[in-house]
């Protein structure tokens, strides 16, 4: 057997598995953001079997490692007769991750919003919906932005575990070439370099958006 | 026929009795201020009215409106009834100018046109006409507080609740504050108020209640009842206001 070595065409392989890292993320933050969107609605909300539910669903993602919640969507899914594209059981794993955490922070952010504004919205005959839409979330919003940028950080690394059920992300990627090359610490340390590459800016971006946010607080 | 009835009204915190049995008319166009130590109920009372506050039982009647616990009863009351708070509670996101027309267009559906011009009215009513695209915090305490004031006229209340609206102002701020209430009080507009402002009651109010220990202790005609307090507690808060 003829072993390769770690050059061009590698490490271009390397790219295009970086690019499924990127749309792994991108199909967790989006699905995430949508369902954690509504659970952190469900948790902020005055039904009170709502806010049960909410937070009952938040305790269990929370609660069990991604990797469960993977083998549970690709082996569970497929015993039971659904045989899920490792994409699909990757995006939906990531997307019932990123929700259970997305719902958390957004829930703090909502109400971080001082109480008396519901107060004046409300006096002023708005709806739940109209104080939510127009006085209540575009606060939340605005204080959610660090926060949430630094959790997409976390996504983009954890999506290295779905290279177990056979995803070839970046993480894949690098073990397949290693396999070719036998040169783990070439091959490895490029891997990290591309994760950090795309990690770097993306805390860069938060640390500002939170200094922005603490200028503007101060103000 | 009275713009509002309380009749008695009784409000518990927990074991706390806050209100105890409280009972009040007020005309059309009548200015109350109701007077009284922290922990008196005087700001419960007030909550209560636009129901912010939830009461345990008696009756409360507003402009034609009672309130109660259905959210939808309730929004038809507000409508008619404006509050103005002790921390203005504007919308920082939005400009001087979308924190006032916000409600009269989501919740009155009143077009762009007649917002603006309704905004560009009360605006100038309190003041401000020149702060339009301002942001709230660009402008200083009084002047917030007078577009808090703003944000209520335009809905256009029958009545106005005012909760203790000039107590976190510095003295010269609060004489901006208080010439806008008087003239909406001039102008005809039926007003509730909490204030510590003595001589602002006295002068203003036509009626002036004072509360002590969750009850109406002593009311009457303003200048009456600080000319000539009948009760030892009233003297009492009389004279260390003086003071």
């Amino acid at each position: 057997m003829i072993l390769r070595t770690f050059g061009f065409s590698e490490f271009g392989f390397l790219l295009s598995a970086l690019l499924w890292t990127v749309v792994l993320t991108i199909i967790a933050l989006s699905g995430g953001g949508v369902v954690g969107f509504l659970i952190a609605l469900a948790r902020t909300s005055t039904q009170k079997w709502l806010r049960i539910a909410a937070a009952t669903y938040i305790q269990i993602i929370q609660g069990i490692p991604v990797l469960m919640i993977l083998f549970l969507s690709y082996y569970g899914l497929s015993l039971a007769g659904l045989q899920l594209p490792p994409l699909v059981a990757a995006g939906a794993s990531m997307t019932i991750y990123a929700s259970g955490y997305l719902a958390e922070i957004w829930r703090g952010c909502i109400q971080s919003v001082p109480k008396p504004q519901w107060e004046a919205s409300e006096s002023l005959a708005m709806t739940r919906a109209q104080q939510y839409r127009y006085v209540i979330l575009p606060q939340a919003l605005r204080i959610s932005l660090p926060s949430t940028v630094g959790f997409a950080v976390q996504v983009v690394k954890n999506t290295s575990i779905t290279s177990i059920i056979g995803f070839v992300e970046l993480a894949r990627a690098g073990q397949l070439i290693n396999n070719a090359t036998f040169q783990p610490f070439r091959v490895f340390i490029a891997v990290a370099m591309l994760y950090f590459v795309v990690c770097y800016p993306l805390s860069q971006l938060s640390r500002w958006l939170e200094r922005r946010l603490h200028a503007r607080s101060h103000h | 026929m009275p713009e509002v009835i309380i009749e008695n009204v009784h409000k518990s915190f927990g074991s706390v009795e806050v209100l105890k049995g409280v009972s009040l008319t007020v005309e059309p166009g009548e200015v109350i201020a109701l007077i009284g130590r922290s922990g008196s109920g005087k700001s419960t009372l007030l909550r209560c009215i636009n129901g912010l506050e939830k009461i345990n039982s008696g009756r409360i009647e507003i402009a034609g409106h009672t309130v109660s616990a259905d959210p939808k009863q309730l929004r038809e009351l507000r409508r008619d009834v404006g509050i103005v708070f002790q921390s203005y509670n504007l919308f920082p996101h939005l400009s001087v100018g979308e924190n006032i027309m916000l409600a009269p267009k989501i919740v009155k559906n009143i077009g762009k046109v007649q917002t603006r011009e309704t905004a560009e009215k009360v605006l100038q009513l309190v003041g401000l006409s020149e702060k339009f695209d301002a942001y709230p915090d660009e402008l200083s305490g009084g002047q917030q507080q007078r577009v808090a004031i703003a944000r209520s006229l335009a809905m256009q209340p029958k009545v106005m609740l005012f909760d203790e609206v000039t107590s976190a102002l510095d003295p010269e701020l609060t004489e901006e504050v208080l010439n806008v209430m008087e003239q909406l009080a001039r102008d005809g507009m039926t007003m509730i108020l909490v204030t510590h402002e003595m001589s602002f009651a006295r002068r203003v109010a036509t009626k002036t209640i004072f509360m002590h220990q969750g009850k109406i202790w002593e009311e009457g005609p303003s200048k009456q009842l600080f000319g000539d307090p009948q009760t030892p507690e009233l003297r009492q808060f009389v004279k260390s206001d003086v003071k």
